[in-house]
């Protein structure tokens, strides 16, 4: 392991930055609004920016760490969003092997072939191999019941919580020209863009949203908030260029595919929630819900951004 | 010294499992003693509602167990006897030379708080709780003073069914209701159904429209 990249120092050293002015208007708006604690939204602001802190720091340990850094932080998500979906599942008792095998086998394996860079495998492994094996061993039990929509459940649950998560880490893999020893940057990219997503389109629909955009799917999305969120969200990506391999416009683009990637994400996530009459995935992270709550709009954008990038500037 | 450590594993792991939760819905985690009572459908029962303990609590709260079960082999004694200090009563009327009611009885005026399982056996089927034993109401006879605090472990059965090794990871809740006591004039009956009720009530299933 090498030392971090200068940039990766400049860039936690901001975050680090925008967290400690954060924390200071949540005590300051505490103490001034809500001293007994009886203001939910502050608290509940609160909460979030503590969680952002335990975030930051755990991504910016992994960013340091390289490739194995981003490779068990992302196996350690993987799991708890597999944990938090299957709950949600309505698998039986003859689902037992199959789903021991999709959290000790399969989970594990997706992740060392990342860690190894195999593409080859690692693009197929859990589309074919899984696919293939899981209903096989589920059959094994010969119970019939509901038995395609437990496979289907369970197949899905690897795609979003395994496949689709695991090509963060695997953009360390990505051969780039120019750009060697740099590849944390672009997961950092990636990461930032995502999350600035969500937290402007929740700052614009707070100040501005009045237009429902999905009214059954997720009662606080606006219009107002989508757009908002999306546009400034992307004029930081283009701002974001710097640590990329990409021209500001290309990295405006990219930025605006993993917005709308993050967004239809999440409204996705939130169907699948309201399908089974829960409201969080989970209560892990205080003031986020699950973790699923927090990683849907990552999930949705990382497979997409990895193949573009591979795609047009990778030579591997 | 050996005996924490490896309590220290079993709660570790079982978080690592289940990201248990515990939610108080009706009586607080402090001060107090009680009798917890709890559903039971898995062997992880009492460890899960011993993880959600505040450490304090956790530490004078004694699990009532099978002795038949926990007193073979030496590997379940240990664990049974000196990392959870259970309280092992033997279930066969006709060959046992003390009470479980006085067992238990005992083990209150000792100071300590209880786990047990009225319904006697594991829960393997649809049913969400089996018709109680009379255990809960003789104890509550015995020690009238002490708070009854029901509380339903969701989701424990998925995680390791009947006749499993492999503990499949699924996120479990431990859900603490307000405790009861038994009235003067109560039947044994008429405690024994609201006893079921109050724990019951706590089940998410049945607490959905």
């Amino acid at each position: 392991m090498s030392a971090p990249h200068p940039d990766l120092l400049t860039l936690l050293a901001g975050f680090a930055a925008i967290l400690v002015a954060a924390s200071m208007i949540g005590y300051v708006l505490q103490s001034r609004l809500s001293p007994d604690g009886s203001n939910t939204a502050i608290e509940n602001l609160n909460d979030r920016i503590r969680a952002w802190w335990v975030m930051v720091a755990l991504m910016g340990l992994a960013l340091m760490g390289g490739r194995t850094g981003v490779t068990l932080l992302f196996a350690c998500c993987s799991f708890a969003a597999l944990r938090e979906f299957v709950t949600l599942t309505s698998t039986r008792r003859a689902d037992h092997w199959a789903l021991a095998g999709a959290f000790f086998a399969v989970l594990p394996i997706q992740y060392y072939l990342i860690w190894i860079s195999w593409y080859g495998l690692y693009s197929i492994f859990i589309p074919v191999y899984a696919f293939l094996m899981m209903p096989i061993i589920a059959v094994l039990r010969g119970d019939t019941d509901n038995y395609l929509v437990r496979i289907a459940e369970v197949q899905w649950a690897l795609m979003i919580c395994v496949f689709c998560a695991s090509h963060v880490p695997a953009l360390m893999s990505l051969d780039i020209p120019g750009y060697e020893g740099k590849n944390v940057l672009l997961i950092a990219f990636l990461v930032i863009v995502v999350q600035i997503s969500d937290v402007l389109q929740y700052v614009w629909g707070k100040l501005l949203g009045r237009t429902r955009i999905a009214p059954t799917l997720s009662p606080s999305k606006t219009v107002e908030g989508f757009v908002g969120g999306a546009l400034s969200a992307t004029l930081i990506g283009a701002g974001l260029a710097w640590m990329t391999p990409f021209t500001p416009p290309q990295a405006a683009f990219l930025s605006l595919v993993i917005v709308m990637m993050g967004f239809f994400g999440g409204l996705v996530m939130s169907a699948i929630k309201r399908d089974r009459g829960v409201k969080d995935w989970g209560h892990l992270i205080a003031g986020h819900g699950g973790f699923i709550d927090r990683l849907d709009s990552v999930v949705f954008s990382a497979p997409i951004f990895f193949h573009l990038v591979r795609y047009w500037w990778s030579v591997t | 010294m050996l005996a924490k450590f490896v309590a220290g594993l079993i709660v570790g792991f079982a978080r690592f499992i289940t990201a248990v939760q515990g939610k108080w819905e009706g009586s607080d985690p402090v001060g107090g003693q009680r009798v917890y009572f709890a559903n039971h459908a898995s062997h992880g029962d009492f460890i899960l509602i011993w993880t959600v303990l505040p450490p304090r609590l956790r530490q004078r709260t004694r699990p009532v167990a099978a002795a038949d079960y926990w007193l073979k082999g030496q590997l379940r004694r240990f664990i049974g006897r000196d990392v959870f200090n259970a309280v092992l009563i033997d279930r066969d009327r006709e060959s046992r030379r003390e009470d479980p009611i006085t067992l238990m009885a005992a083990a209150l005026d000792g100071g300590a708080s209880l786990i047990v399982f009225p319904e006697g056996t594991r829960n393997t089927g649809e049913t969400p709780l089996l018709p109680f034993k009379s255990g809960l109401y003789h104890l509550a006879r015995a020690r009238p003073d002490v708070d009854l605090v029901p509380v339903w472990i969701d989701n424990l059965n998925r995680v390791m069914p009947k006749g499993e090794i492999v503990p499949i990871p699924l996120v479990c809740t431990v859900t603490f209701g307000a405790p009861i006591r038994i009235a003067e004039t109560q039947s044994k009956e008429e405690f024994i159904v609201r006893a079921e009720a109050a724990l019951l009530a706590l089940s998410p299933k049945v607490a959905a429209p």
